[in-house]
């Protein structure tokens, strides 16, 4: 779906952030185009979920140098609901179980705020319904979890089919799924692979974090890269996956290694 | 002024004792005469604020039919069609102008002197002056029964009146086998009061569903209502009750499973705003075996409210085998904000299982930060944050109870 043309979606530039004053982004640039499918990897602790939750305005997170722009406007000053309006979608890696909450409710109020931006009308209760019916198929979700407070005593993949379905309802622009494999059994994750190959369009981006390899056999991304250290360290294409799944992040070391001794 | 001097001056202001009330209003007005109003030595009014209680005193008790009757407006929602309304105006025979549905009775003399005030006594409660303020001022009294082996709903609406002061007396007894779903509604008016006396009468085989939605709305309203059930064996009893918008309020629901062997339910939500002062004094004793219990009552505090809760369970030697469970849940939106949560058991039986419990929190950051991550803006994810925690309580009202429009008022009335 790339082609030479693609417009930039996401820019990163040298961007450090940090978390109750402890800076753990120490100068991210990564750039996504239209079309494009990025994967991020990295151990534990890397800055991946970290980069995710600043791109998409969690409040905690504070960015400290660098810019993030968007579709060539810097997001930084955004709060997260106009990032997310603006078509940014953060698929949780725990998505928060909300009680009395309904899952219809949420999912249509949510749905209308993204609608209004693209100047589309408001859906109501019945229209979105049709609209919810629809979009459930994308992910083989049983219709009585709309009528259930939002992710309260969901399964893990529960939980995650629900992520693609607000992904699929809200028709964002760049979606960063973190760890949406995390938790799910072999069936679950195919259908969620599935959903999320279904919804990229040649006008839109994904960015899925992963540990595991498995979900880049379902999904091929167009670039890999690996993060440590709060950094992208390294670039590569869907090879750089399996050679990493291959011989562990002891890669990284060398490469990081091998860096330090020329310099 | 002190007041045991507002104290007198109120009970001056009151006409003299008469009517079928005489001895009730004898009593009141005597241990009132006697004890005063209580002060921060009294356990049980500790944390009361005293200015707000005196206020409630201040207010004019109301003597004059017509000035009731020019005040009322026709400002209730339209009534079900299945639910016969009451509305109690004060001062004003309830008993007489109202339509009963079939299997609801009017109780007669003997029936009302056979049972008026025993659930009350038997509630042993010392000092009780909740119930002597509404003793020594209710001049008439709702007394109905409904019969045994009927299903019915009922609707019973509390209006108040701008500067004036309304004592109100109820006193339901449900037959053996008996249903009923009972929606009550406490309106409060500018700088007004009510004060409210409810004794209800479980006989065995009885369920009975109770909602109670007590909205203050205006200023300076103020509430005490003090709501005595006692319970037969076998018998069910669920309530659900909301007290918001009033500057002050007091709410004393005593449940007594007098022969064991019966469920209560209790779903209690309190939300305040401003500077108002909510409070929920409960007591449930089991006095039989194989008791159950299932109590949670929930608060919200906002800007510079206080909201309090006294939850008290009493399980003495004979009953054994009770299960009980009490949660307060309490939710504090500002840093003025204050809540006081003291859930209590006291436990003589031996063979029982009992829990009790109490948080305070605040809107989860997570929570709000996953909806706005949605596109959903900062008022409405905290509304929808309230709503999902008010659900607990608000879920368990009938149908016909949205009609009051409570949900909106507890959502839109609290600033975060």
């Amino acid at each position: 779906m790339i082609s030479s043309t693609s417009e930039k979606i996401l820019s990163i530039e040298d961007l450090h952030a940090s978390v109750e004053d402890q800076e753990i982004l120490h100068g991210v640039n990564l750039v996504v185009k239209e079309g494009e499918i990025h994967a991020i990897m990295g151990r534990n602790g890397s800055g991946k979920s970290t980069l995710s939750k600043v791109i998409a305005g969690h409040p905690s997170y504070k960015v400290l140098s660098g810019s993030i722009q968007f579709k060539g406007t810097d997001i930084i000053e955004l709060a997260p609901e106009e990032r997310a309006r603006i078509g940014i979608f953060l698929g949780f890696q725990y998505p928060v179980e909300i009680p009395g909450v309904s899952n219809l409710e949420f999912l249509r109020v949510a749905t209308n705020s993204r609608r209004k931006e693209l100047l589309q009308s408001e859906l109501d209760t019945f229209e979105f319904e049709d609209l919810v019916k629809e979009r459930l198929k994308i992910v083989e979700m049983d219709p009585a979890f709309l009528e259930r407070s939002v992710n309260e005593g969901f399964s893990g993949g529960e939980k995650k089919r629900n992520e693609i379905l607000q992904m699929a309802l809200l028709e964002p622009v760049i979606s960063i799924l973190d760890e949406t494999d995390s938790g799910l059994d072999i069936d679950a994750l195919r259908i969620v692979a599935s959903g999320i190959n279904k919804l990229s369009q040649p006008n839109s981006a994904t960015i899925l974090i992963t540990h595991y390899q498995r979900l880049l056999n379902e999904i091929t991304p167009d670039f890999v890269h690996i993060m440590a250290d709060g950094k992208i360290i390294k670039t590569g294409n869907k090879e750089l996956a399996i050679e990493l799944e291959k011989t562990g992040y002891d890669l990284i070391d060398t490469d990081t290694k091998d860096k330090k001794m020329a310099k | 002024m002190k007041s045991s001097t507002i104290c007198r001056e109120w009970l001056d202001s009151l006409p003299p004792t008469e009517g079928y009330l005489k001895n009730e209003q004898s009593i009141g007005r005597e241990f009132l005469m006697q004890h005063g109003m209580p002060s921060q030595k009294d356990e049980a009014w500790r944390l009361s604020n005293f200015n707000k209680l005196n206020s409630f005193l201040s207010l004019p008790t109301i003597t004059d039919n017509e000035y009731i009757k020019s005040q009322f407006q026709s400002i209730f929602p339209k009534k079900d069609e299945n639910r016969e309304r009451i509305i109690i105006n004060p001062n004003e025979n309830p008993n007489l102008n109202i339509n009963l549905p079939n299997g609801i009775e009017k109780l007669n003399d003997s029936e009302i002197k056979e049972n008026l005030g025993k659930i009350i006594k038997s509630t042993n409660i010392k000092n009780d002056i909740s119930v002597c303020l509404n003793q020594a001022s209710s001049s008439e009294l709702l007394a109905l029964k409904v019969k045994r082996n009927f299903n019915q709903s009922l609707e019973i609406v509390i209006p108040s009146i701008e500067g004036k002061s309304i004592s109100t007396r109820i006193f339901l007894l449900i037959e053996e086998g008996a249903k009923l779903d009972l929606l009550q509604i406490f309106k409060g008016n500018n700088n007004s009061a009510q004060n409210h006396l409810i004794e209800i009468k479980l006989e065995s085989k009885v369920e009975l569903t109770h909602g109670l939605i007590s909205l203050g709305e205006e200023k300076e309203s103020s509430s005490i209502c003090t709501l005595a059930v006692g319970q037969s064996e076998k018998s069910k009893y669920s309530l659900n009750s909301i007290h918001h918008g009033w500057d002050y309020a007091r709410f004393e629901p005593r449940i007594i499973q007098s022969e064991g062997d019966a469920s209560t339910i209790i779903k209690g939500l309190q939300v305040t705003k401003s500077k108002e002062q909510i409070a929920t004094h409960s007591l449930i004793r089991f006095e039989g075996p194989n008791g159950k219990l299932d109590q949670l009552q929930k608060a919200v505090a906002s800007e510079y409210s206080h909201c309090i809760f006294n939850g008290s369970i009493e399980v003495p030697q004979q009953a054994q085998q009770t299960e009980a469970a009490q949660l307060s849940r309490n939710l504090l939106l500002s840093k003025r904000a204050r809540i006081d949560t003291k859930p209590e058991l006291e436990i003589v039986a031996d063979d029982v299982r009992c829990t009790h419990g109490a948080t305070v929190s605040q809107l989860q950051d997570e929570e709000l930060f996953y909806l706005l991550s949605r596109g959903i803006d900062n008022t409405h994810a905290n509304s929808l944050l309230l709503k999902g925690y008010y659900d607990e309580v608000i879920s368990n009202f009938s149908k016909s109870a949205e009609k009051w429009n409570f949900i909106e008022k507890l959502i839109q009335n609290i600033k975060q």
